[in-house]
């Protein structure tokens, strides 16, 4: 084909994108980093180079150990069952079944809500005197401080990420299951074989990848968890359910700490930037034509 | 009574149990918002920590939205919504499809780089970044303290472009047959009017797609306006909503209400495109 365009055409295309992604990612990006190795707990407007001060006094602070700690529960509890119970849940409505369109509808509905709503409803669920509590004291336990009991709080939490989750990452598996050949599960059906082995066998390794693709998008969610943090109980009891997020917006907006709130989302970035890389480069090449 | 036999009769008895368990997750699904609709519906002499719950109120009344609606100014929080989720909407739309065309369509010195650099994007997240943007944004003056258009500025342009939309549009302006630009260059079009007249034209679909999740992404948005919003007139409705915790402290009724109010115009929405939602095409297209 001809070429139709001027030499500068390309630029003026890209220029009003390239302008906000400039301002508004690359240079926070890059004085994120210095603004790191900057010291300013003296003072707000005289900032001094701290080197890697800010680094060491993290690695010696106990709160951010308690935060990391706070992180992993998150990653080994609602990772994997936001990798299993959806793609369970997707299966049973990717058959020809009445009511698909509205058990859809009604899983997918916590995604659509603001997460600030939802927080709110689950707090007034775990509530002292609360229905979550009057249930147990039917089923003959003692009440628990669902947010208030540091031992409970970040489960309580993490109850509301899977909750909010869990249509968002069905939907990404209903997508990949259209994709299975129908004839693999005829071949189950003729050999006899049972609804689990069916789908362990054919299902599961068909659509791997998309489980992979599941298991790292939901990693990189939970390390970014702030809302309901916000909303709900402020990081305490006793920082028991201080995120990652949620402790560099404490130390940047309310200690007004600088470095070291920027030191922290080094950290951050480093994490969430290997799982992105490996979610892009080993899971999502199709959907960037890499 | 029959037709509940006759139905249950139609359901093969081997899929009973797929109904059992789905009905249990959309049960689960939507009770917190049904527990505070019923709270939101209790009258101020009706316990609202009752053993046993009830669900059903039994002084049934509208006087907590009443009550609500006139002490928060909910439909200011909605239009402040409407007007940031409306601008970062329209922005993506126009951002993304002007820079999607020439990552599809054009030969260009640093392409290549261009296009890693707007992956690279995808890759830093928004909360690891959000303080050197806040600080960018109070040097540009774009805060409600300034003014309030420059508030709405300042809200809407950290938002106003993403690889993800970007990418997106890129894929449809890929899949457009080569002929359509020839035509329209032998018909005299220059570079500009092919796009705007012969391509944009095309990439409806994506368009929408674009606009709908960037819509319910923008709506749904919390941390970056707790961080920028100082006036309680600039609120959106997940700042609103949030701040009736402190004004209505341990008063449930109103929160609940407060609550239930502000979802009403997203499940409306949702309602209305929920095709693009469940139809399993635009899979994992809002952020997670």
């Amino acid at each position: 084909m001809f070429k139709y365009y001027g030499k500068t055409a390309p630029y003026l295309f890209l220029l009003p994108a390239a302008i906000v992604l400039i301002i508004f990612f690359f240079i926070p990006f890059f004085q994120t980093i210095v603004l790191s190795f900057q010291d300013y707990s003296s003072s707000i407007y005289h900032p001094g180079f701290a080197g890697l001060q800010n680094y060491l006094e993290i690695l010696k602070n106990p709160i951010f150990y308690k935060v990391m700690i706070n992180t992993i529960i998150y990653l080994v509890v609602a990772v994997p069952i936001l990798a299993i119970i959806p793609l369970f849940l997707a299966i049973l409505i990717n058959q020809k079944i009445k009511g698909i369109t509205l058990y859809k509808i009604l899983i997918y509905l916590p995604v659509i809500v603001s997460i600030v709503v939802a927080a709110i409803a689950f707090k007034w669920l775990y509530a002292e005197q609360g229905i979550l509590n009057y249930i147990l004291n039917v089923l003959h336990l003692n009440s628990i401080g669902w947010l208030t009991d540091p031992k409970y709080a970040i489960y309580s939490v993490i109850i509301v990420t899977i909750w909010k989750g869990i249509g968002y990452y069905m939907m990404i598996y209903l997508a990949a299951l259209m994709s299975v050949p129908k004839e693999l599960y005829e071949a189950c059906d003729i050999d006899g074989a049972g609804f689990f082995t069916k789908h362990l066998t054919v299902t599961v390794p068909h659509i791997m990848p998309t489980i992979a693709l599941v298991t790292t998008i939901s990693s990189i969610s939970a390390m970014k968890i702030f809302a309901e943090i916000y909303v709900m109980t402020k990081g305490g009891p006793l920082n028991s359910t201080k995120t990652i997020v949620y402790y560099i917006y404490e130390k940047a907006f309310e200690n007004l700490d600088l470095g070291y709130a920027s030191a922290m989302a080094v950290i951050l970035l480093i994490v969430v930037m290997i799982f992105s890389f490996i979610n892009i480069f080993c899971f999502e090449r199709g959907k960037y034509q890499l | 009574m029959s037709k509940f036999v006759n139905f249950l009769k139609s359901l093969k008895f081997k899929n009973l149990w797929v109904h059992a368990i789905l009905i249990f997750v959309s049960v689960l699904s939507i009770f917190p918002f049904i527990w505070l609709l019923s709270t939101s519906l209790k009258g101020s002499s009706e316990n609202i920590f009752a053993y046993p719950p009830t669900i059903i109120p039994k002084e049934f009344t509208w006087a907590n939205y009443v009550g609500v609606w006139h002490r928060v100014d909910l439909m200011k929080y909605f239009i402040n919504s409407m007007i940031v989720a409306g601008g970062t909407v329209l922005l993506n739309l126009i951002l993304s499809s002007l820079a999607g065309y020439p990552l599809a369509r054009m030969e260009f010195k640093g392409k290549k780089i261009t296009f890693f650099a707007i992956l690279a994007t995808i890759m830093i997240p928004f909360q690891a970044i959000m303080l050197p943007v806040y600080l960018i944004t109070l040097k540009l003056h774009l805060v409600d303290s300034v003014n309030d258009t420059l508030g709405y500025i300042g809200l809407i342009m950290p938002f106003a472009v993403s690889a993800f939309g970007i990418f997106l549009m890129r894929q449809a302006f890929l899949a457009i047959p080569r002929e359509m630009e020839e035509a329209a260059i032998v018909d005299g079009c220059n570079v500009f009017q092919v796009f705007w007249k012969v391509l944009l034209p095309m990439v409806k679909p994506s368009l929408a797609v674009l606009a709908i999740f960037t819509f319910i992404g923008s709506w749904g948005e919390f941390l970056w306006p707790s961080i920028v919003l100082t006036k309680e007139s600039m609120y959106t409705l997940p700042v609103g909503v949030n701040n009736l915790q402190g004004m209505f402290s341990s008063n449930w009724r109103y929160i609940a209400a407060g609550s239930i109010i502000s979802t009403i115009p997203i499940i409306i929405f949702f309602l209305a495109m929920q095709k693009y939602f469940i139809s399993g095409e635009n899979e994992g297209a809002v952020k997670g």
